[in-house]
């Protein structure tokens, strides 16, 4: 079971590093719509504060969605999918994977950008661990969530505009508790209560959405 | 042994064919032949349990394969109309993925389908000749752990160079000598003496 599991993640992680533009495109769209924001609201440093926090999980969340429609299509096409179901691993691991992998490749480099996209929204210093924190938990919840989300449009017309669809409206509890933990660190709270909340909802769509996300692979 | 069990299979709201029943025993050959769209390549998916009958049942050694997947692909191959190889990986990678997932030498693979040469080249600068070689490849990991004695083959010679058949003549030989059993969908003569028909 682990050799086969970790067998997967390697290959997936390899087949990223060979294709960086897709890690790219994610990072630099988040970078972006972060440097959009003082364009729109005018760069007043409060208003910018302000903004920061919602701003930033806002924008890492529709980054992370970018690479997800092609997550199971690809292999679909190809033909890698009905092996990877022949394979013996169990299609909940199989999904397990996939989000494992998609965190690595999507999560992780949004998380070393939020320095960048904080210091453009002024986010005070202080408020910086807590943003990271805050991304790297809501990320891992997109991808778990976003996973499923990919098995279920799998070889539906249209998957691509039905997936966020699907996705944001369950990640709105992330946003809230993110934002909330950044602008709590940046008053100069505690941001731990809402981080833990955060996890929690991890915590919670770690063995639910692979258990999805198989269930809808295997009906393909 | 292999049973299939007056199956049938939709496509839609079209019967693709019902009343399916035939047996495979070790060491036989079964070709599947039947115009495009008479289904071969949903049976083939079906055997595999990649699809769901609409109606009959898939017996191994009289038990039902869909009551145990897992236990049902440890004991199959599956060789689609797609490669399944990534292009970014060398010919080498995409088959070592396999061989971690089945056990097996890599190397022993590759030599089997002459594919040494181009072991560190791309799989996407292979031809489609090269790359059906590859994924035929995949036949020839014959791990000592985990042996599988169904092979199901959708269309395996498609591209092939006259060389190239002959090396899958020689693994197939091998594989129903050991006992082993092959279903094969094809428009194509296979290096398979002996074969049973089976026309859909």
């Amino acid at each position: 079971m682990s050799g086969p599991w970790f067998a997967l993640l390697g290959r997936e992680l390899r087949l990223a590093l060979r294709h960086p533009a897709d890690t790219l495109a994610a990072v630099m769209f988040f970078v972006l719509v972060a440097a959009l924001f003082p364009f729109g609201v005018g760069p007043a440093p409060e208003t910018l504060a302000r903004l920061a926090p919602g701003a930033l999980l806002a924008a890492a969340l529709l980054a992370a969605l970018l690479p997800l429609d092609r997550m199971f299509g690809a292999d679909a096409e190809d033909g890698t999918l009905d092996q990877l179901l022949l394979s013996g691993l169990a299609p909940a691991a199989l999904a397990l994977a996939k989000a494992a992998a998609h965190w690595l490749t999507t999560g992780l480099p949004l998380l070393l950008a939020t320095p960048v996209a904080a210091a453009m929204l002024n986010l005070p210093v202080e408020a910086w661990p807590a943003a990271m924190a805050a991304l790297g938990l809501a990320a891992g919840f997109l991808s778990l969530l976003g996973t499923a989300g990919a098995a279920l449009t799998l070889g539906a017309r249209r998957g691509g505009v039905l997936l966020p669809l699907l996705v944001l409206p369950l990640a709105i509890p992330c946003i809230i508790f993110g934002a909330a933990g950044i602008e709590a660190a940046a008053a100069g709270l505690a941001a731990r209560p809402y981080l833990l909340l955060l996890a929690a909802l991890l915590a919670g769509a770690l063995p639910l959405a692979p258990i999805a996300a198989g269930a809808a692979l295997r009906t393909e | 042994m292999l049973e299939a069990q007056e199956l049938a299979c939709l496509r839609g709201e079209r019967a693709v064919f019902a009343g399916l029943s035939f047996r495979l025993a070790p060491g036989e050959a079964l070709l599947l032949v039947g115009a495009n769209g008479a289904g071969k390549s949903s049976l083939l998916r079906l055997l595999a349990g990649l699809l769901r009958p609409a109606a009959g049942t898939v017996l191994w050694d009289g038990a039902d394969t869909f009551a145990d997947r897992a236990a049902h692909a440890a004991r199959l191959r599956y060789l689609s109309h797609q490669d399944a190889l990534k292009p970014a990986l060398t010919a080498r990678e995409n088959l070592a993925f396999f061989a971690q997932l089945w056990g097996g030498e890599t190397a022993t693979a590759l030599a089997a389908l002459d594919l040494l040469p181009l072991a560190d080249l791309p799989a996407r600068v292979l031809s489609s000749g090269q790359k059906r070689r590859l994924a035929l490849a995949r036949l020839a990991l014959a791990p000592l752990r985990q042996p599988a004695p169904l092979w199901l083959l959708d269309e395996p010679t498609v591209g092939l160079d006259a060389a190239s058949v002959t090396r899958l003549g020689g693994l197939l030989a091998r594989h129903r000598a050991t006992g082993g059993m092959v279903l094969a969908a094809t428009h194509l003569p296979l290096p398979l003496p002996g074969a049973r028909e089976l026309r859909l």
